[in-house]
């Protein structure tokens, strides 16, 4: 927790959106147990976006999947403070044999939205992500990058507030699992202005899994380094590079290059 | 830091229209991405259907001739088409021929029903429980691959020659393969929607209507098919076995022919079981193509 406050000087100790002690988690048991987390400890304030970035078995997904209470750790403790969480992974996951807007609606009927807003609340979902006119559509007939926005509906869905405009202040936590890992260059480009804007308008507070460099420092205002096998947190970077900005803006860049030489170290220390 | 505590905007602006640039590259692209092939009318789609489908009568047909040709039988043991074809006409036109065609469907649609409901609940309870997985699982396989017409000796002896001895073996032969669809169905529902189910809190019941029950219809109506294959089966075995009193069926029909040496007769029989399984087939193709459509499965 020193290292978040070191982190993001500026802020006020806030409670924090998502609190991690020491949390570890081992699967399996006995000599046989592998070790996924061993002792993150994480703040993450809200409204920030955090990118966690990692090479393979940094246990990433693990974390989210702690976070998003899908599974327990085997020891430490994650407090979300109440918060409304919801997580999307690579793959969109939707439900092929329900239309685009059902999907959604889906979802919002699990957050309990009566069953007579869902239509309406569902098609606005949709407008928030550039969808419009695409409800009566099925999943496959939709591309890739399009697909993954309709998954960021529904997960917001299941954020939403109930009833409309009501703010019940615990605040709302999106977990995405390498979101567009899967996606051409172009509509991940597009992407990242896209979950920008959303994050920004709706106030949300981010997770953000990825091993891709330069997405995190795209995003993030705090790039969260973790080294694999077990995973632990190595290094924080704070990322001070004024919004909007680019992919390939130069400050970007360097600052990647530089997680990215603290990556290598960290995933050289396995080449035994 | 560019980061301000962010509270929550008490209305999420759903209105994207705050950047216009953006918005026009987002749905530029998905334009860019949707861009599809001329579909074709339904028309050329029913004569590309149908043609390879004449064509192979046509060439049976012409098979069926030659081998009368040949010389290799006489006419009236083996006649040919042309011999065949009006007593077909004659027979579809009887009303003896309609009340055995209804005896038979009656009998083929109340086992199917009979194995869809045991099939649907072996398979529910099967799937659910991994202590009766173990017990049942192999012999539910091993029931489906047992041909159904030695069944017969054990149900005549049970239910003596009864609707209830062809009842009795059109189930057996059906409801593993219904189980069977609906298991693997259960089994093959793929991890990440089950992932993204529990992240939807999905649980128990809930589980069961949105997301196991809807995801193994494909595989469940493959067992559909395959059950209905194998309760036509059984039936026209059955049918052929089990003789009850002066009912008329296809099966009782057939053995008549047989007995009075009428192939004319018998072909014309065999010929009506054939359309009745393919025309069933047909609709269950359909079902499963409308499925498969539906969901993105096919892969044209």
């Amino acid at each position: 927790m020193t290292e978040a406050v070191t982190a993001a000087p500026s802020r006020t100790p806030a409670p924090a959106a998502v609190r991690l002690s020491g949390v570890s988690k081992a699967f399996g048991t006995g000599d046989a147990a592998l070790l996924a987390l061993d002792g993150v400890s994480l703040d993450v304030a809200p409204g920030e976006f955090v990118c966690l970035l990692g090479a393979s078995g940094c246990g990433k997904s693990t974390l989210l999947n702690l976070v998003a209470d899908l599974d327990k750790p085997t020891s430490g403790s994650i407090d979300t403070g109440g918060a409304r969480v919801a997580l999307m992974f690579q793959e969109p996951a939707l439900f092929p044999w329900l239309t685009v807007s059902a999907n959604i609606e889906l979802a919002l009927k699990m957050r309990g939205v009566p069953r007579a807003e869902r239509r309406e609340r569902a098609s606005a979902l949709l407008a928030s992500v550039h969808l419009s006119g695409f409800g009566k559509k099925r999943p496959h007939q939709l591309s890739g990058g399009m697909r993954q926005r309709v998954a960021l509906a529904r997960a917001l869905a299941l954020t939403v507030d109930v009833p409309p405009g009501s703010d019940g202040g615990q605040g709302t936590l999106l977990l995405m699992d390498e979101p567009f890992g899967a996606l051409d260059a172009m509509t991940r480009d597009l992407l990242h202005d896209e979950i920008e804007r959303i994050w920004r308008e709706r106030g949300l507070t981010v997770l953000f899994v990825t091993h891709n460099v330069r997405e995190a420092v795209r995003l993030g205002d705090r790039v969260v380094l973790l080294s694999s096998r077990p995973g632990k947190v190595v290094e924080e970077f704070p990322v001070d590079i004024e919004r909007p900005r680019r992919i390939d803006a130069a400050p970007v860049a360097a600052l990647a290059g530089k997680i990215t030489d603290r990556l290598r170290e960290e995933v050289g220390r396995h080449g035994g | 830091m560019a980061v301000e505590t962010r509270k929550n905007v008490p209305d999420p602006a759903d209105d994207p229209a705050d950047d216009p640039a953006l918005q026009r590259q987002i749905t530029g692209l998905d334009a860019l991405e949707l861009a599809q092939g001329a579909r074709r009318g339904p028309l050329s789609r029913l004569w590309s259907a149908a043609w390879p489908m004449v064509t192979a009568v046509a060439i049976a047909l012409a098979f069926w001739q030659a081998v009368v040709w040949s010389g290799w039988k006489d006419p009236w043991v083996l006649p040919g088409p042309a011999d065949t074809l009006p007593v077909f006409w004659d027979q579809i036109t009887s009303g003896r021929f309609w009340e055995a065609v209804a005896l038979t469907m009656q009998r083929a649609v109340i086992g199917f029903a009979l194995s869809i409901v045991i099939g649907v609940l072996v398979g529910a309870l099967v799937s659910q429980f991994r202590i009766l997985r173990r017990a049942f699982g192999s012999m539910i396989t091993g029931l489906q691959t047992m041909p159904s017409i030695s069944w017969f000796p054990l149900a005549i002896l049970l239910f003596q020659l009864s609707e209830s001895a062809i009842l009795f073996v059109v189930v057996l032969g059906a409801s593993p393969s219904i189980a069977n669809g609906l298991i693997a169905g259960v089994d093959y529902t793929p991890p990440i929607l089950l992932r993204a189910g529990k992240v939807l809190g999905l649980r128990g019941l809930l589980l069961y209507r949105h997301l196991i029950l809807p995801a193994s219809l494909p595989s469940f109506v493959a067992g559909l098919k395959q059950g209905w294959a194998f309760a036509w089966r059984s039936l026209m075995a059955g049918e052929l076995l089990v003789i009850i009193g002066d009912t008329t069926s296809l099966g009782v029909l057939l053995s008549q022919a047989r007995e009075l040496n009428n192939t004319a007769d018998m072909i014309s029989y065999m010929i009506v079981i054939l359309i009745i399984g393919i025309v069933i087939d047909q609709l269950f193709g359909v079902a499963d193509r409308a499925l498969r459509t539906r969901w993105g499965m096919d892969s044209d």
